[in-house]
């Protein structure tokens, strides 16, 4: 065994050999593991990872370098049983046949090509041997034409210098020539009207002439071509006075000009002044198209004509002005900047009137559209006219057209609002037609909400055209911030839900004396429309904006509670004032029919009066209006479970204990210090108080106020024994059916009871009707 | 502060009429007429001692009938009219009659408050202010500044100026004016100028305030649609000739400039139910006094249409004692309009205000319930007034 372990440690020992000097701790540890690998016939590289395939120091690889048969053989006969021996011997002379054959194979078919090419290399070398005699014969050749050639230039070289020399005489002829030729030249140029190249060859000559000119000739020349510069200066003024020539060739005469050193400042100002002509023509023709008469081309086609038209003008002045004079230095900036401000000026004004009777219309999108091709125009220029600041002030004119816009906006969502109340009040007093019931109140309530509310959205959709990603002018600082909040936000949506609430208000302040101008159902459907906008519509109608229009200006918003505070006190003052007008009526029917009966000389009862039952058919009428708009509300417990009949045995046997005083002949002191007992315990009652959102407690009110009125109105009167009897009746019925209406039936009672009592009073005869007669008139209707 | 309390006084019948005797300058003292139709009425004579804060009356039977509104005569404490209702079978009249007290009780008899006693006196009729036709007299009025002599009443749709002769047992017709329109109109209501020499007169009848010329009974001014409903009562500024309130169903006290009658000068909407009565203060026309069917009496601070505005001088014509001068001189803040105080302490309605006619602090309120409350105003306010 010791022989076998020692058989790898050489095997493995040269392929660790290359790092064994410094072989440290994992190092060691790893050879260790390699023997051990290499033992159980691991390949050291699958096991440790490190780079595979076989050692090439290997002697027992038999494709191995280091090759040695007898360690092989060796190894084979140490390790191998005799099977695997036959089998390795079988399968290394299989091996060995197959490498003959392949050899053969390979000798066969590279042998032609060896033997032709053997052939190629001979006949190679027969041509190099010709081709060195030839090379030789031709530098023997070169060697007897250097020398010809190094001869002639010998020969020739005086005469080189004779013709160089004659070239240059011939040049310096041609100029004085072109000098000479000059002014004829300039003459034909002129002439021809080719006024730039005459100031080409002006320019050209003059610096040579400038330099000659203590020359008799040239002087001469020059006089010549001054008189001709002259001349020629003339005419391009002319021609730059005349006008009638566009821009870039004015442009043209004026660099010509100051090519011929003309003085610029005079230029500049010509220029201007020319400029300015041209301009003022297109800003007359604008002016024709806005006309006393109505606009003929739409805004769009307005703005459009003057942005390309002077605008464009202006941009072409600018640009070449800064190009031909931007010599000038900041004094001809400014001048540009003053002449831009000026006509600009003009400009706007006339846009300005035009957007003005813009005003009136309705279409935004065409305006918006308008206005950002003004803008646009107006920023292309952007550097050349910086200065002259009319970008700013087109934003401004847009700044401020668009804050007449949501003006106009809040105007027109105040007259959709009362056109709508119109409406109402048209459905309201429109004619009943038998049998056809009218759009119920809920329904007219639905539609006003709706339309209100679409008419808020239509306006938001066409304000916010401004703020537009594409429109060039929405990311200014205005549109971004102040149009958004206090503009659109708190100029038109708070602005209108205030004048909302401001006109509902108004109805309760327009006293309903003058013959009760506003319907009643309108004024409970102004009502509710406020709580509606308190409760949602408000809230919800700001949260639109705010997402419509990201406000991120800092400046104070109006709360949403704020505004619900106030619809709500709207609301609340319109249901009041409902309230007052409802109690009026019913008030009116009961004070009329106390003060106009003779109360002294009526008959018997034997009916309730009709206005009591009038009385009871308008408060359940409104019951039911009321009802369409606004919740039941809280009654107090006890009536639930009242009916008829246990009711009517309550307040008979409660008139009893409260009248049997009054009726015997003891002292009236008892009368007063009951009520007043009475009083003390029974809580104020406030007659004309502001009332809740709810059927019930309006219905009180209205109650309240018309009792209270009848109380007032007996009291007012004297009745004879029938005329207490009847009050009593009439006062029954009135108990009857109006307890259901109220939230405390309590005070229903308090007041009739104070009613009968205070007849009771005014009766100088007080026989009151037996409870039962009085149940069974009331029970007969 | 004891005498800022409310002192209260209880009659036994309802009431609806008081008037302060106007003639007195001295001593406190109002007269309230009851309404009863089972017993005989009475005219209380309330003596109110402000030391002591004692009431003294005396009770005066008025056996004609319920007496609906009392006015005492400016000239003599003795004097009173009254428009009472008599009740004859199965018809009730309106009638209005001059009446003279006890010469003892003139000047508040001083008797104990025993009224066993006191109940037999009675009142001596000097005259009746009736026509021979049948009509209701809603309301009498004195010539405020005048020796007692005259007198208007309103009955149904006239205005009838009576002269009193031969130390009032005598009323004969000066002289007459007639409403004509569609309906039945009858005058709720009137007050007798104090300005333009007592020349003037102003009614209420529905809705409608309407001013007269005594001398030619001819309509001056007319006010339609004064308030939304009935007037129940009016008032002149006893220091701006022009001005006048007005009070009414439509829980309203406004206030008119006589010369501009299509807008109220002012409007006040304190009461929960109808005004009945409403009452400038005699010498401080800043306080207004109003009683409401809503159980409460309201007095309010009206300085802006006062004749003692903050910063300004009194107008030339203006009626104005020294004492006023005096306040004027003095610079003070600025007070606004407002309500003052709310008296709570009646439990009925309340049909009738008025100012005393000694101490100008001083007011009385009556309730149907027969509850008569003296109160004062605020001490902290009177001397802002007053310094």
């Amino acid at each position: 065994m010791a022989t076998e372990a020692a058989v790898p440690g050489p095997a493995s020992g040269p392929g660790d050999s290359p790092e064994g000097p410094e072989a440290d701790a994992p190092e060691r540890r790893r050879k260790a593991h390699g023997m051990l690998k290499l033992y159980y016939g691991l390949s050291e590289g699958e096991a440790g990872g490190r780079p595979s395939g076989p050692d090439p120091l290997d002697p027992t690889d038999l494709n191995g370098a280091h090759f040695d048969p007898e360690v092989y053989l060796d190894k084979l006969r140490r390790e191998c049983p005799l099977a695997q021996l036959m089998d390795s011997e079988t399968d290394m002379v299989r091996q060995i046949r197959a490498l003959d054959s392949d050899m053969q194979t390979l000798v066969y078919e590279n042998y032609n090509k060896f033997i032709s090419a053997t052939d190629t290399i001979r006949k190679m070398k027969n041509d190099f041997r010709k081709m060195e005699d030839e090379m030789d014969r031709l530098a023997t050749n070169m060697a007897v034409i250097t020398d010809f050639s190094a001869r002639i230039s010998a020969t020739l070289q005086d005469r080189h210098e004779r013709i160089t020399k004659l070239a240059g005489v011939h040049a310096l002829l041609r100029k004085l020539q072109f000098l000479f030729e000059l002014p004829s030249r300039l003459t034909k140029c002129v002439e021809l009207g080719a006024y730039r190249q005459a100031v080409h060859y002006q320019g050209r000559a003059q610096a040579v002439l400038q330099q000659y000119q203590h020359l008799p000739s040239f002087r001469a020349i020059q006089d010549d071509c001054q008189v001709i510069t002259g001349r020629l200066a003339q005419q391009l003024r002319q021609r730059f006075r005349e006008g009638s020539s566009g821009a870039p060739e004015q442009a043209e005469c004026v660099e010509l000009l100051l090519a011929l050193g003309e003085p610029a400042e005079e230029l500049c100002e010509e220029f201007l002044a020319h400029a300015r002509g041209r301009l003022e023509e297109e800003l007359r023709a604008l002016e024709k198209d806005l006309g006393p008469s109505p606009p003929a081309p739409d805004v769009l086609e307005f703005t459009d004509r003057g942005g390309s038209g002077f605008v464009g003008g202006l941009c072409q002045v600018a640009a070449a002005y800064q190009e031909l004079f931007a010599a000038q230095g900041p004094a001809g900036a400014e001048k540009l900047a003053a002449f831009a401000w000026e006509l600009g000026g003009r400009y706007f004004e006339l846009v300005e009137r035009r957007l003005a009777q813009e005003q009136g219309g309705g279409d935004n999108s065409l305006l918006v559209r308008a206005l950002d091709r003004f803008h646009r125009r107006l920023r292309a220029p952007g550097a050349p006219l910086a200065a002259a600041r009319l970008t700013e002030s087109a934003t401004e004119i847009v700044e401020r057209v668009a804050r007449e816009r949501l003006g106009h906006h809040l105007q027109g969502l105040r007259a959709a609002f009362l056109g709508c109340l119109t409406d109402v009040r048209q459905a309201l007093a429109a004619p009943r037609l038998a049998g056809k019931e009218g759009p119920s109140l809920a329904d007219l309530l639905a539609n006003v909400a709706s339309s209100i509310l679409s008419h808020i959205k239509a306006s938001l959709a066409a304000v916010h055209l401004f703020t537009a990603k594409e429109v060039s002018f929405s990311n200014k600082p205005y549109f971004r911030g102040e149009f958004c909040s206090q503009g659109v936000r708190e100029g038109l949506i708070v602005g209108f839900i205030r004048s909302m609430c401001q006109t509902a208000q108004s109805f309760c302040d327009s006293p309903g004396e003058k013959g009760g101008a506003t319907p009643p159902a309108l004024l409970l459907l102004l009502s509710r429309l406020c709580l509606d906008y308190e409760t949602a519509t408000i809230s919800y109608i700001l949260t639109l904006t705010d997402e419509q229009f990201l406000v991120q200006d800092q400046s104070p918003v109006t709360p949403v509670s704020t505004l619900c505070a106030e619809a709500r006190e709207t609301a609340r003052r319109l249901l009041t004032h409902y309230v007052k007008v409802q109690g009026l009526v019913i008030s009116q029917m009961l004070r009329k029919s106390v003060e106009t009966r003779d109360w002294l000389s009526t008959l018997e009862p034997r009916n309730v009066r009709a206005v009591m039952k009038r009385v009871v058919e308008d408060t359940t009428a409104i019951d039911v209006q009321v009802g369409l708009l606004y919740e039941e509300g809280v009654r107090k417990a006890q009536s639930s479970d009242s009916s008829k009949r246990t009711f009517s045995v309550y307040s008979s046997s409660r008139q009893q204990g409260r009248y049997a005083p009054s009726y015997t002949p003891s002292a009236p002191m008892d009368t007063n210090l009951l009520s007043n007992i009475q009083k003390l315990f029974s809580e104020r009652i406030d007659v004309f108080s502001p009332v809740e959102f709810n059927k019930v407690s309006v219905l009180t009110g209205i109650i309240k106020i018309s009792l209270k009125t009848l109380l007032e109105c007996v009291r007012l009167r004297t009745f004879g024994r029938f005329g207490l009897q009847q009050v009593q009746v009439d006062c029954h019925f009135l108990q009857l059916y109006l307890w259901r209406f109220v939230a405390d039936e309590e005070l229903v009672h308090l007041l009739l009871d104070e009613v009968v009592a205070s007849a009771a009073l005014r009766c100088p005869d007080p026989v009151p009707m037996e409870p039962s007669v009085v149940e069974v008139i009331c029970e007969r209707g | 502060m004891e005498d800022d309390a409310p002192v209260i006084y209880g009659l036994e019948f309802q009431a609806r009429a008081l008037t302060p005797q106007t003639a007195e300058t001295d001593a406190i003292r109002f007269l309230v007429g009851t309404q009863s139709l089972k017993y005989d009425n009475q005219i209380h004579i309330i003596d109110f001692d402000d030391e002591n804060n004692i009431i003294n009356k005396n009770v005066l039977l008025h056996q004609a009938g319920e007496i609906w509104h009392i006015s005492a005569s400016p000239a003599d404490k003795g004097v009173l009219a009254t428009c009472y209702n008599k009740t004859s079978d199965s018809r009730v009249l309106g009638c209005a009659a001059v009446w003279r007290m006890p010469k003892e009780l003139e000047s508040g008899g001083h008797e104990s408050p025993d009224d066993s006693a006191s109940t037999t006196q009675t009142l001596e009729l000097l005259c009746h202010l009736g026509s021979a036709a049948p009509s209701n007299v809603a309301c009498v009025t004195w010539e405020p500044m005048g020796d007692g002599k005259k007198v208007i009443t309103l009955a149904d749709n006239h205005i009838l100026l009576w002269d009193l002769q031969e130390s009032s047992s005598q009323a004969v017709l000066a002289s007459s004016a007639s409403l004509e329109g569609k309906g039945q109109l009858r005058f709720t209501s009137g007050r007798w100028s104090p300005h333009h020499n007592c020349t003037q007169v102003a009614t209420a009848n529905d809705t409608t305030l309407r001013g007269w010329d005594t001398r030619s009974m001819s309509q001056i001014y007319c006010i339609e649609n004064a308030h939304g409903q009935l007037v129940r009562d009016l008032d002149f500024n006893p220091n701006k000739q022009y001005y006048l309130a007005s009070c009414g169903d439509d829980c309203k006290v406004k206030f008119w400039d006589t010369r501009n009658v299509t807008e109220p000068v002012k409007t006040l909407e304190e009461h929960s139910h109808w005004v009945w009565s409403v009452r400038y203060n005699h010498s401080h026309d800043q306080l207004v006094l109003t009683g409401s069917s809503d159980s409460r009496v309201i007095l309010s601070n009206m300085v802006s249409i006062s004749s003692e505005p903050f910063g300004h001088l009194v107008d030339d014509d203006d009626v104005s004692d020294p004492e006023e001068h005096h306040t004027e001189e003095k610079s003070k803040e600025p007070l606004q309009d407002n309500v003052i105080a709310t008296y709570e302490e009646h439990e009925d309605s309340v049909y009738a205000v008025d100012w005393s006619s000694a101490d100008p602090w001083l007011f009385a309120s009556l309730s149907y319930d027969g509850r008569l409350v003296i109160n004062r105003v605020p001490r902290a306010l009177k001397y802002h007034i007053l310094l």
